[in-house]
């Protein structure tokens, strides 16, 4: 690490010498080096933080018209449609922030997942990545609940219910998670007040996730670490430059949804009120939760003497935790799928099956559907506790280049 | 990687077709709204009319409770044409300080007034049939405009063999076919001011415009503002774009 | 921050030229980009459209008796409506507007001499005067006295002693019969 500048305006001098604000900012974001090899899925790290800091600032004037009552919720965010100056635009903005978020973090994920970007020694960055994710998942589904349409309340009931599979404490957890016997006001009071604090707890989170990425710093295409001056390159100016094209990238899209199509996310349930009495006939939960939810809903049997909704709890739970264990499920020692032949395939197999169970997800749980999402889901979990382990045992490598200044010196393997 | 992305893409185009299946009638057939398109406007006669039809037809039962009546403003009603619109009716308002509600006529910044006082009272005056409120219906039906143009033409007699309840009507695109309000709109039911022929389907078209803007009042304004906010965005992208590769070239 | 962009080297004046003219149109247009899209999040905190259009308060003047003060609400602020006394119009008449801290004549404020209809909030820093009910002080003038930090209104509601800059402020009226509508 190169020593901080000498700063030459004498007010920054003295913050500096009492708190060295400019000098970390210097060494985290300015001086940090990078690997110069990185590809644009690097970009969606960073892409991922810039959308969680519209999704806080939009939330945060939201909140200041919202009203968190089971009588006023839903017309309090119309009310914010059509009277609240720029209202229409913050709320669509944050409705399909949502889902931009999720976009950002899913090729983030799978990024990682290609460049083995979560072994040694960054696997506690990897295992924050996965609380951020799960926190995410948690906040979503709050704030999905909000506008109090029938969406809404039904994904606030069947969600909260996943916890009545708990024996003995079950019920009494349930009636805790509602304030109540039903989903009432207090839920959604409460709701709102944790769709509110999470977000901050995401940002602590990143801090800490940015923390260990610094400690090792990034992985790149390649796998291999830098070894030389020669190989990294300051963040500043090469990464904030590429980071903000895709950045102009991103917004470009995400606007086309937000002024064009803000509603293609949504079930046109969601514009009808909450009513308890009334379910719709097909519900389902935003299309960055589907696949997990065909894995809660593909386990239609007992076993033993544990009852299938039970196991259905705690193997869509599993199959986020699962992805934490990795980093020592992945047996192989190469990084990189670019020298894993047989990895490259499996790798988009996965990716294959997670777009089944999202489209399973999606489906009414009838027919073909529900063996198709119940082999989906067993090839999950295999591509973890089989694949992956015995892969590593048997799969025989490419030759990894030594250094990252040797894979580039290759021709067409520039990455992008 | 690219191949990644391409199913990437796949995917999300699944996604898409994904939600637009899935209903037990036929999809209501698509009609040239003057409102589609990312430079759609609403016809302000089509509106107008649209205006007419509900206060003379949908009005009796259906209620528009998250629109007011200055909001019309927002779509080309002078002041004072709002003003006629609103004080034609009574609405409730108080307690006043003898602690009486009293009735008075409508303003501007009354929402549209509701037929029934009440959920219950509705379903009472309709054979416990539920009205819905229609400030975004075409927000919260799959298929929106196009969907309610086709319930309110939709409207035949059973094909042979279907057994239509009691109480029931047939409706050609309503889910299950069997929709418990009459046919609505029936030839001549309005007279328009602008002398326009009162057919089934110019009712059906003008009612549904009128709702789609009451569902989504903001759209000309998003749309108008999206194709400058994109127009922005793709410059400042090709800028940022130059400059990384300048800045990048110092690399290589 | 600007010491560290020059090590992205150029090659000769030329492309340094170009390189920071393309760095300063895109700072630029990133710059204006970042505040127009700050100007929803900010102008979503005005009042909103239903909140500007609130309707006028009308109000019926016929029980309110000679010497009495009324409180009404405006817009979340309280206005009052007092019917002044024939002494009341006098002193409120007698005073050289020179002479005043914010000067206005009387019959300027009260379009109609026998009501004087003012914003009950202090211009000093926004509290509710005493003065409108018949128990309350009503300052050394005969009108208002704020108890915040001691201004004193006159039976014109202007402000003659204290730290409060402006007179009570005249909201916009219509005398309609026996009723007035204020907004
Ligand atoms: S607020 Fe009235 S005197 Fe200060």
């Amino acid at each position: 690490m190169t020593p901080a500048p000498v700063w030459k305006n004498p007010i920054v001098r003295w913050i500096d010498y009492r708190l060295p604000v400019f000098s970390f900012i210097h060494h985290q974001l300015v001086d940090y080096p990078t690997p110069r090899n990185l590809s644009y899925w690097w970009n969606f790290g960073s892409l991922s933080g810039i959308v969680l800091v519209i999704m806080v600032m939009t939330g945060i004037v939201l909140a200041m018209s919202y009203t968190p009552h089971v009588d006023h919720a839903f017309d309090s965010v119309e009310r914010i449609m059509r009277d609240v100056n720029y209202g229409w635009l913050i709320r669509y903005v944050h409705m399909n922030g949502a889902s931009a978020f999720f976009v950002c973090v899913y090729i983030h994920l799978f990024r990682g997942l290609y460049y083995g970007s979560y072994k040694a020694p960054r696997e506690i960055l990897w295992i924050v990545g996965i609380v951020i994710l799960l926190t995410m998942m948690a906040t979503a589904f709050m704030g999905y609940v909000l506008p109090w349409g029938q969406m809404s309340f039904w994904a606030a009931t069947v969600i909260t219910n996943l916890f009545s599979a708990i024996p003995l404490i079950g019920e009494p957890i349930v009636a805790w998670l509602w304030g109540g016997f039903s989903i009432d006001n207090p839920t959604l009071n409460r709701f709102f007040a944790l769709h509110y604090l999470l977000p901050f707890v995401i940002l602590g989170l990143v801090f800490v996730h940015l923390w260990a990425l610094h400690i090792h710093k990034s992985n790149n295409p390649v796998g291999v670490e830098t070894k030389s001056a020669r190989e990294e390159i300051p963040f500043h100016p090469y990464y904030t430059i590429k980071d903000l094209f895709g950045l102009g990238v991103l917004l470009f899209f995400f606007l086309c949804f937000v002024f064009f199509a803000p509603n293609m996310f949504v079930e046109p349930d969601n514009y009808i009120p909450a009513n308890p009495l009334v379910t719709p006939a097909h519900i389902v939960p935003e299309w960055y939760l589907m696949p997990f939810y065909a894995i809660l809903r593909a386990i239609t049997f007992d076993i033993w003497f544990i009852p299938a909704k039970l196991i259905g709890v705690i193997a869509m739970f599993s199959s986020i935790v699962i992805l934490m264990l990795l980093p020592w499920l992945d047996t192989s020692p190469v990084r990189s799928a670019r020298y894993r032949p047989i990895y490259k395939q499996v790798y988009w197999i996965f990716f294959a099956d997670c777009l089944v169970l999202g489209y399973i997800g999606a489906s009414p749980p009838e027919g073909w559907y529900i063996p198709i999402g119940q082999i989906a889901t067993a090839y999950y979990f295999g591509h973890f506790l089989i694949v992956m382990p015995l892969l590593g045992i048997f799969e025989r490598p490419l030759p990894v280049p030594e250094s990252i200044t040797a894979a580039m010196g290759m021709p067409k393997e520039a990455g992008r | 990687m690219i191949r990644f992305g391409l199913v990437l893409a796949a995917a999300l185009g699944l996604g898409v077709t994904l939600s637009a299946e899935a209903s037990e009638a036929p999809k209501a057939p698509a009609q040239a709204w003057p409102f589609n398109g990312p430079l759609g406007t609403y016809d302000r006669n089509d509106l107008r009319r649209g205006l007419t039809v509900y206060r003379n037809v949908c009005a009796s039962c259906h209620s528009l409770h998250l629109v007011s009546y200055r909001h019309l403003a927002g779509v080309g009603f002078t002041e004072e044409e709002i003003k006629t619109i609103a004080a034609a009716v009574e609405v409730e308002d108080g307690p006043n300080d003898q602690g009486e509600k009293f009735s008075r006529a409508g303003r501007p910044a009354d929402r549209f007034k509701s037929p029934f006082a009440n959920p219950q009272a509705a379903r009472a005056a309709n054979n416990g049939a539920f009205p819905p409120d229609l400030s975004v219906i075409t927000k919260a039906r799959k298929g929106g405009p196009d969907y309610l143009y086709g319930l309110l033409t939709g409207y035949k007699n059973p094909p042979a063999g279907f057994k239509v309840l009691e109480g029931m009507n047939y409706n050609e695109y309503f889910p299950g076919h069997q929709i418990a309000m009459p046919a609505p709109l029936n030839e001549g039911g309005v007279e328009y001011p602008d002398g326009t022929k009162s057919t089934v389907q110019q009712m059906a078209h003008d009612v549904t415009t009128f709702l789609s803007w009451a569902s989504e009042p903001e759209m000309e304004e998003r749309k108008r503002m999206g194709l400058k906010v994109l127009m922005v965005i793709f410059v400042l992208t090709a800028l940022l774009y130059g400059l990384k590769r300048q800045i990048w070239a110092a690399l290589h | 921050m600007s010491d560290t962009t020059a090590h992205a080297a150029g090659h000769g004046d030329d492309a340094t030229t170009r390189r920071d003219f393309l760095l300063y149109a895109t700072s630029s247009v990133g710059a204006i980009g970042v505040g127009l899209s700050v100007w929803p999040l900010v102008d979503s905190m005005n009042p909103a459209a239903d909140v500007r259009a609130l309707a006028s308060t009308e109000v019926d003047l016929s029980p309110i008796q000679v010497g009495q003060t009324i409180t009404v609400v405006w817009r979340g602020k309280p206005v009052f409506i007092r019917h002044r006394t024939a002494d009341e119009i006098k002193a409120a008449g007698a005073v050289n507007p020179e002479d005043l801290v914010d000067p206005q004549l009387d019959a300027v404020r009260a379009a109609k001499p026998e009501w004087l209809i003012v914003v009950g909030v202090c211009t000093h820093l926004g509290c509710v005067p005493l003065g409108y009910a018949p128990s309350q002080p009503k300052g050394d003038f005969g009108g208002w006295f704020c108890p915040c930090h001691g201004s004193h209104y006159d039976t014109s509601g202007r402000i003659r002693k204290g730290p409060a800059p402006k007179n009570l402020a005249v909201p916009p009226i219509v005398f309609n019969g026996t009723t007035v509508k204020i907004g």
